[in-house]
């Protein structure tokens, strides 16, 4: 039954992945990757008991960490274009639209 | 007792698998970036929930089962906040969510064949 | 104070439940943990009723079961317009008002309609949140007010409202 819920998340993985390919915007492909973040969690959690190893879990938990910082990173990069004090960048991008359609993977 | 426990077990996994590829299909198949947050809704609070759920009725209470409670209020506390970043990003990037109206006026001219 | 001793009471059940170990040593450094981070916390001036929100308490724990239910009803919702092979959607754009008095309380009340699935808050402002639902039922079951209700009801009889104060 592991054996099947692990094939189930990969396939909810590639379908992730395929968005992130063919997603017009940038923000689907960053919805797409987020997605794929939290689908590892959950596939190295169920990989823990496929395998009869549950210490996969603090894998598992530390990634779900790491993801979600990484995703907000990634915004927070889009929005003001640099990771520091941004008050000064606030109103950068607002009315550029150039980085909506990327046209391929930056 | 072990046979129920077991049925549980089953149940959840499956129907949480379900949920998954079904959030997944329509990650893909929604035509806005707005919309497909909703896709990925699914997978992060029923997908996500109910294998969980299932993993820590396969595991009985031990210490194994609060890292699992632990992962589930993890992801429960970050989806929303990584939906709404998304979304509050495009929107304030000035792309405009595709409305009702627009669905209907794109299915009109090209007989609502989407991919 | 309250809400230093309910972080350190936190922290310190994370790592008895994360390790799993009584041994001496390992208490010891689960101890100068817990103490340097409240430490911490306290120097960074994040440790208030936001992070630690104990004068919610039996309140907050029975709203979540009620969440936890309108999220297994959306959730069958959405997953059936999608394998709907005629995808019967019908996306809108709706600003709901929120009747919550602090800052806390609107962030909750954003964070239960992203967590619902069928609905994400775009963006939230005072008094009011902008949401994008899927469906229009969604969006005409939030307009009724139901979870604002909810939510202001957890808040409390908390006199003072902070919504406005910090822009952003």
């Amino acid at each position: 039954m592991f054996t099947a819920t692990t094939i189930a998340i990969l396939l909810t993985m590639s379908l992730a992945i395929a968005r992130m390919c063919i997603g017009p915007t940038i923000y689907d492909r960053v919805l797409a990757v987020n997605m794929f973040g939290t689908k590892t969690v959950l596939l190295i959690a169920v990989l823990g008991y496929l395998i009869g190893r549950p210490d996969f879990l603090d894998i598992a938990l530390v990634y779900a960490l790491i993801n979600f910082i990484g995703t907000i990173a990634v915004l927070k990069f889009l929005r003001y274009g640099g990771f520091g004090d941004t008050h000064e960048m606030d109103t950068q991008d607002v009315d550029d639209k150039s980085n909506l359609s990327d046209g391929g993977p930056q | 007792m072990e046979v129920a426990n077991s049925i549980i077990v089953w149940a959840s996994l499956l129907t949480g698998s379900l949920f998954a590829v079904i959030g997944g299909i329509g990650v893909l198949r929604l035509p806005d970036v707005y919309t497909r947050l909703h896709g990925a809704g699914i997978t992060d609070t029923m997908g996500a929930g109910l294998i969980l759920f299932g993993l820590a009725v396969h595991e009985g209470f031990t210490l194994i089962t609060v890292k699992l409670v632990l992962i589930f209020i993890f992801l429960i506390i970050t989806s929303p906040a990584s939906s709404n970043a998304v979304a509050n990003a495009a929107h304030s990037s000035g792309l405009r969510p595709m409305l009702d109206s627009d669905l209907k006026n794109k299915a009109s001219s090209n007989s609502g064949a989407r991919s | 104070m309250i809400h230093a001793a309910s972080l350190a009471l936190a922290l310190a059940a994370v790592w008895l439940l994360l390790s799993g170990h009584t041994d001496f040593l390992l208490l010891g450094l689960g101890a100068a943990s817990v103490f340097g981070v409240v430490l911490i916390a306290l120097r960074m001036d994040v440790v208030d009723h936001e992070g630690q929100p104990v004068h919610m308490g039996l309140r907050l724990i029975a709203y979540y079961p009620w969440l936890g239910w309108e999220i297994i009803k959306a959730n069958w919702d959405v997953a059936r317009q999608i394998i709907d092979p005629k995808l019967p959607i019908s996306p809108t754009l709706t600003s709901i008002k929120s009747t919550q008095r602090t800052e806390l309380g609107q962030v909750m009340f954003a964070n239960s309609i992203t967590l619902t699935p069928g609905t994400v808050s775009v963006r939230v402002l005072p008094g009011e949140i902008l949401v994008h639902a899927l469906s229009k039922n969604g969006a005409d079951d939030l307009v009724t007010g139901r979870m604002d209700r909810r939510v202001s009801a957890i808040e409390g009889p908390e006199p003072d409202s902070d919504i406005g104060k910090e822009p952003g």
